[in-house]
């Protein structure tokens, strides 16, 4: 592994090691790039990973103090805990499900196709699905996509099969174990899947695409990537001419290091990237970097989720298997006859019983909560990954008073769920219960979202520098050598989970940076 | 691992599991051995988490389990010792002791306090140990970390047989 020097100012520094910064990282150091990767967290494996989920809770989630306002359950139910996302090398891919869902075209163009939605700060994205179509292609072959590259879907568990049946019982057409960063065969010198069930808590089985065990190694073995675990950045820092000139991190010792830098990519998740923005103010930036719209930390976006569980007569045992064994698609479409703009996916999700008996109805005690946990192995669960509105007051923000263990002020997310996301939120749970009801679950139970796994849109790309943080590639408007390298850049949330989309972004920013270098424009 | 000691010391519990399974939840678990909490203080939170959680085919034992960890956390921080002490002088502050009311009366005791930092903390404990406790895993019907086992690719992954199986097309045979 390389090791450069903090004064070597020829190298890229990168923050953070997940889907998009880990995948970036690889790109970089393939066309020759000296990196420098800084990871929070510290390097786990599946050797290291466990099957207990309060286990690997704290082993990889992101628990650093965060508060949280605004009318989303999230702030009563998990004050300290708006996001449910990794401080580990291999960031968030750690932890994610594995669906690798394409953006409709429609979705990258909000602004037009979404009309007069009151208090919705709609944008269209500076680009299109036909400029990404031959990333998005790379990015599945790289990420051994399912029911892409001839590689077979996988095979649907018991979760699935109730999902299956109910939603052909009501009419739905599209229905399939979806497609997959998870291996159906062994692939990339991974094993297929074992079925485990523990998707969310590391795969053990190495299955499971992250950028822990492919694109980070594969990065090692050129020689070129400088990757510093328990590294904690601080603040980008710049020159006279405004240009980014380093990042200043707190090493894992707690003692602050400046390495210098020709590119700087932020990769930190959608509420670290704006907040390092935020804490790198300075007498030429006032209001944090790269921020001259007013739009860093604005526009934070996180689905319209929610669950659907059901309870059955017989036995489903949904734990067992892949979390998200499947997918309903009939509803991700624009259609606006139902009552709200944008679409829903319907995923099958399991909880172990651990977790489902602290997210099934949070903060809930008592007989019919035990009678409900008692019922656990006849439960079948479904999850709502929807599109929510982009508002400009929700927003991560510096928390006035609240400092962390670095003496940086701690980020706090402000989510008002606007009356779309309610319209929708409402109309999905109607039709997950109806699948589940058209299969004979004697009781179905709406679960309110969980802390947010896809967090988007803080640092949003524009084509005018005056309404987003940067352009079609992820450069910041204002900082030539200043991008954002993860689903912060994300202009609108559309329905899919959007790691697939972070990592074609992050293939063909690679690309621009190295172009720019190359005309000597970096 | 405490949990595990704890398990292997009480024999009772694997009885007590068994009766569990059969319907019969009466044999009395072991106390364990407490360093902060006092047999009352112990015999109140025993019952009091029995009706945050009240299921009634799993016996003493798994609740004693999140009584250690109450103790446990009550010794290494003065605060929760504070919490615990406090708490369970308010639910006997009625007149009657709150081990000697009925069940309902219970809940009634605990639904008023609900909202105190007592009951929170007391609940956040049981709900994480409890609900990682094989023992309960057990009688309720999870079957855990599939690991060591190769998964469930072979234990039963797609075995429900109450319902069709979808079409190859949705959803493929396994390699």
């Amino acid at each position: 592994m390389a090791r450069y020097e903090l004064g070597d100012d020829s190298v890229i520094v990168i923050v953070g090691s997940g889907a998009g910064g880990g995948t970036l990282a690889n790109e970089l150091c393939h066309k020759g790039f000296k990196v420098v990767l800084l990871e929070a967290g510290q390097r786990q494996s599946p050797a290291t990973f466990r099957n207990e989920e309060w286990f690997a809770f704290n082993q990889l989630a992101w628990l650093d103090k965060r508060t949280t306002s605004g009318t989303w359950r999230i702030a009563k139910d998990f004050p300290n805990l708006p996001a449910w996302i990794c401080k580990t090398v291999g960031g968030t891919t750690v932890h994610w499900a594995g669906a690798s869902l394409r953006l409709q075209e429609h979705e990258f163009k909000a602004r037009t196709h979404y009309s007069n939605i009151k208090g919705a700060n709609l944008i269209d994205w500076p680009l299109s699905l036909a400029e990404l179509e031959p990333y998005y292609a790379k990015a599945e072959d790289r990420m051994g996509v399912t029911r892409t590259n001839d590689i077979p879907g996988l095979p649907g568990n018991n979760n699935f099969k109730v999902m299956y049946n109910g939603a052909v019982r009501v009419g739905y057409k599209t229905v399939n174990t979806g497609r997959m960063a998870i291996n159906s065969r062994p692939r990339d010198g991974r094993s297929a899947c074992w079925q485990l069930g523990f998707c969310f808590q590391g795969c053990k089985s190495g299955a499971k695409w992250s950028t822990l065990y492919t694109e980070i190694p594969a990065a090692e073995a050129t020689g070129k990537l400088d990757l510093r675990t328990e590294a904690m950045a601080l603040q980008i820092q710049h020159d006279s001419r405004g240009r980014a000139t380093g990042v200043l991190y707190a090493d894992h010792n707690g003692n602050h290091q400046f390495q210098k830098a020709r590119i700087v990519c932020v990769a930190a998740n959608s509420i670290e990237t704006p907040r390092l923005l935020l804490n790198s103010h300075s007498s030429t930036f006032p209001h944090g970097l790269a921020n001259s719209s007013g739009q860093v930390g604005r526009n934070y976006m996180r689905h319209t989720t929610g669950s659907v569980f059901g309870v059955f007569k017989q036995p489903v045992h949904m734990y067992r298997g892949t979390v998200m064994a499947g997918i309903i698609q009939d509803e991700a479409g624009l259609d606006t006859r139902r009552g709200f703009t944008g679409g829903f996916e319907l995923e099958t999700i399991s909880l172990g019983l651990p977790f489902a008996a602290a997210f099934l109805s949070p903060g809930a005690w008592g007989e019919d909560y035990a009678n409900l946990l008692d019922d656990y192995p006849n439960m079948a669960g479904m999850w709502i990954v929807g599109e929510d509105m982009p508002q400009e007051t929700n927003a991560v923000t510096l928390n006035p008073s609240e400092k962390d263990q670095f003496g940086l002020p701690v980020p706090n997310v402000h989510y008002d769920d606007h009356p779309n996301d309610l319209a929708m939120r409402s109309y999905a749970y109607k039709r997950g219960a109806a699948v589940y009801e058209a299969v004979g679950a004697v009781r179905t139970v709406a679960v309110p979202p969980y802390p947010s796994t896809h967090n988007l849109g803080t640092c949003w790309q524009s084509e005018k520098p005056s309404e987003g943080v940067c352009n079609k590639w992820g450069q910041t408007h204002d900082v030539a050598n200043l991008f954002i390298s993860d689903g912060s850049q994300f202009s609108s949330s559309a329905a899919e989970n959007p790691t697939l989309t972070i990592v074609t972004l992050a293939l063909r920013q690679a690309d621009y940076i190295a172009d720019q270098c190359t005309k000597r424009n970096l | 691992m405490k949990r595990r000691e704890f398990l292997k010391a009480g024999a009772v519990v694997v009885m007590g599991t068994a009766a569990a399974a059969s319907g019969v939840a009466e044999i009395a678990a072991a106390e364990p051995q407490l360093h902060t909490l006092d047999p009352h203080q112990a015999e109140t939170l025993l019952k009091m988490t029995r009706r945050i959680f009240p299921h009634r085919r799993i016996d003493d034992g798994p609740y004693w389990s999140v009584v250690r960890d109450i103790d446990s956390a009550a010794k290494s921080d003065a605060g929760v010792a504070k919490l615990v002490r406090e708490g369970i002088a308010m639910l006997d502050a009625g007149g009657r002791r709150f081990v000697e009311m009925a069940e309902a009366e219970q809940t009634a005791a605990l639904k008023r306090i609900e909202n105190s930092a007592f009951f929170q903390k007391i609940r956040t404990i049981e709900l994480q140990t409890f609900y990682s406790d094989p023992a309960v895993w057990k009688v309720i019907g999870y079957q855990g970390p599939a690991y060591k086992f190769g998964g469930y690719i072979k234990r039963g992954f797609d075995d429900l047989a109450w319902l069709p199986d979808p079409p190859e097309s949705a959803s493929p045979k396994p390699a």
